[in-house]
């Protein structure tokens, strides 16, 4: 199923996060899904080497867990693969008949745990976009004819509404609808004045928007990611909040309930939400059941 | 050593709008100058453009040679719309860095030969990728100026203004967006097929 089918009939669009484990051993991976994301999720999306840190590949689970009866939603970043790699990759997504793409150029080599990496950047998000584009229409990325019938995705990528340059951010989201996105999910939002912001100037682009949910987890998270995360951040009344009931923060309580106020208050500002849940898998169906986000009907 | 070329008369003449100031750079010997194509080339844009002033003059990679060079120019430089550099990249943005609120555009791709480089300030520099991108981004390179080379605009990395691999360098995109906002020429950004970078061989045609 491709998402953007969802979204077409005015869905609720509900996905969440899972990144492959560094090693093969994916079971504990695929219990979770089924047990906590199943009924609660529309799709997984399944990250590619996620902050630049290797790990199994996102093709190879995604196609496990097509397998497994899950909607998998296959991230791309450009920095490992030259454009022979990524549309040969995006060719065989579609030969395992995985449909939906999340395109992204991806965080810098020196960020993760292979920093000797060579970055590639042959192609960016919005370059990379084009190609798949490209290839719907039977062509690759030079000109040369795809053989039979061309493959077709739903086409996403992500955007940062509260990024302190939220301008330039728009103009890329632009460039991106242009070459062929038709879904986005955003990067984590706490501050749903700047969201609410944002989407008013989005709207003119009339591509449907996922609110990006991060958990908070602690004190410590908030403040690492206010100095390091870009495109986040996390205002200090709800660090407060997360400061003033130790016991309940510890337990992952505080944190529930602030994702689930944060999709309460913007749900009707945008058309799906997406759970960056970082291993709390487990908390999802809790999250929205306090949002009143319904089990997922199939 | 490296060698600029000079673009298509037509992409030249479509850049030199209103009054032009034309800056040729004949300074380092590492550069190989099509010094003979360039002068018949601002031959005919005189003829059909309102061309005020041709200077030529040497290292104008260094920003105070730069200005020592172009201060008996400057009532044509501060009069004219256009300023068109016949340069190497590194040229081209110095003099873009120079004259923050005017057009300067780029009339020449520079591809590099093995070997020393030539003379370069610290701050600017050019990848010689033979496809010169200055003209749609400010007079800012998106191939230096941005950590990943990234040529359709800012990734999602940038936090406060600074990149994301290095906290002290600007981050390149957010420099340009902010150069063509002055300019009034954002519409700079928008265009139908995105940019893909020419790593081939720019002989083998």
């Amino acid at each position: 199923m491709k998402i953007t089918e969802l979204f077409q009939r005015d869905e609720f669009v509900i996905t969440a996060e899972v990144g492959p484990p560094k090693g093969i051993h994916i079971d504990h991976l695929i219990d979770d899904a089924h047990k906590f994301l199943a009924d609660r999720v529309h799709a997984l999306n399944v990250t590619d080497n996620q902050s630049s840190v290797m790990r199994t590949g996102s093709l190879a689970t995604c196609k496990v867990l097509k397998d497994e009866g899950l909607t998998p939603i296959f991230q791309i970043t450009c920095r490992d693969r030259n454009r022979i790699a990524l549309q040969s990759d995006v060719l065989s997504a579609a030969l395992l008949g995985i449909e939906n793409l999340l395109l992204l150029t991806g965080d810098y080599t020196t960020l993760g745990d292979n920093p000797q990496a060579k970055p590639v950047f042959d192609l960016d998000s919005v370059s990379l976009t084009h190609a798949v584009k490209r290839l719907e229409e039977g062509f690759d990325l030079a000109g040369n004819e795809v053989d039979g019938e061309p493959p077709k995705f739903a086409k996403g990528a992500v955007v940062s509404p509260c990024s302190d340059s939220v301008d330039v951010q728009l103009a890329k989201m632009e460039a991106k609808v242009k070459a062929g996105v038709e879904y986005f999910q955003t990067q984590g939002v706490y501050e749903p004045e700047k969201f609410f912001n944002f989407m008013e100037k989005a709207k003119q682009f009339g591509v449907p928007v996922q609110l990006g949910i991060i958990i908070p987890k602690n004190v410590g998270m908030c403040r690492y990611m206010n100095a390091n995360v870009a495109g986040v951040h996390v205002p200090d009344d709800m660090i407060e909040e997360l400061k003033a009931d130790k016991e309940k923060t510890k337990a992952g309580d505080t944190g529930v309930e602030i994702c689930a106020r944060l999709i309460k208050e913007c749900k009707d500002h945008c058309q799906g939400v997406h759970i960056m849940s970082l291993g709390w898998e487990n908390r999802i169906p809790e999250i929205l059941d306090l949002a009143g986000v319904a089990p997922i009907t199939k | 050593m490296l060698i600029t070329q000079l673009k298509s008369k037509e992409a030249i003449e479509a850049l030199a709008q209103g009054k032009v100031v034309i800056i040729n750079c004949h300074g380092c010997k590492e550069v190989y100058f099509a010094e003979h194509e360039a002068d018949a080339l601002q031959k005919e844009l005189s003829a059909s453009k309102e061309v005020t002033q041709i200077i030529t003059t040497d290292y104008i990679c260094n920003p105070d040679n730069l200005k020592l060079q172009l201060k008996k120019h400057m009532d044509k430089i501060n009069a004219a719309d256009t300023i068109l550099v016949f340069s190497c990249g590194v040229g081209i943005q110095t003099v873009a860095a120079q004259f923050e609120d005017k057009h300067v555009f780029s009339c020449c791709d520079t591809y590099p030969l093995p070997g020393f480089q030539g003379v370069t300030p610290l701050n600017v520099d050019c990848a010689q990728c033979g496809e010169c991108y200055l003209n749609g981004t400010g007079g800012i390179c998106p191939i230096t100026a941005c950590s990943k080379s990234l040529v359709n605009g800012q990734c999602g990395g940038a936090k406060n203004g600074k990149c994301e691999v290095d906290k002290d360098m600007d981050c390149g995109w957010e420099r340009i967006y902010r150069k063509l906002e002055k300019l009034n020429k954002l519409d700079a950004m928008k265009y139908d097929v995105p940019k893909v970078r020419k790593y081939g061989n720019p002989d083998a045609e």
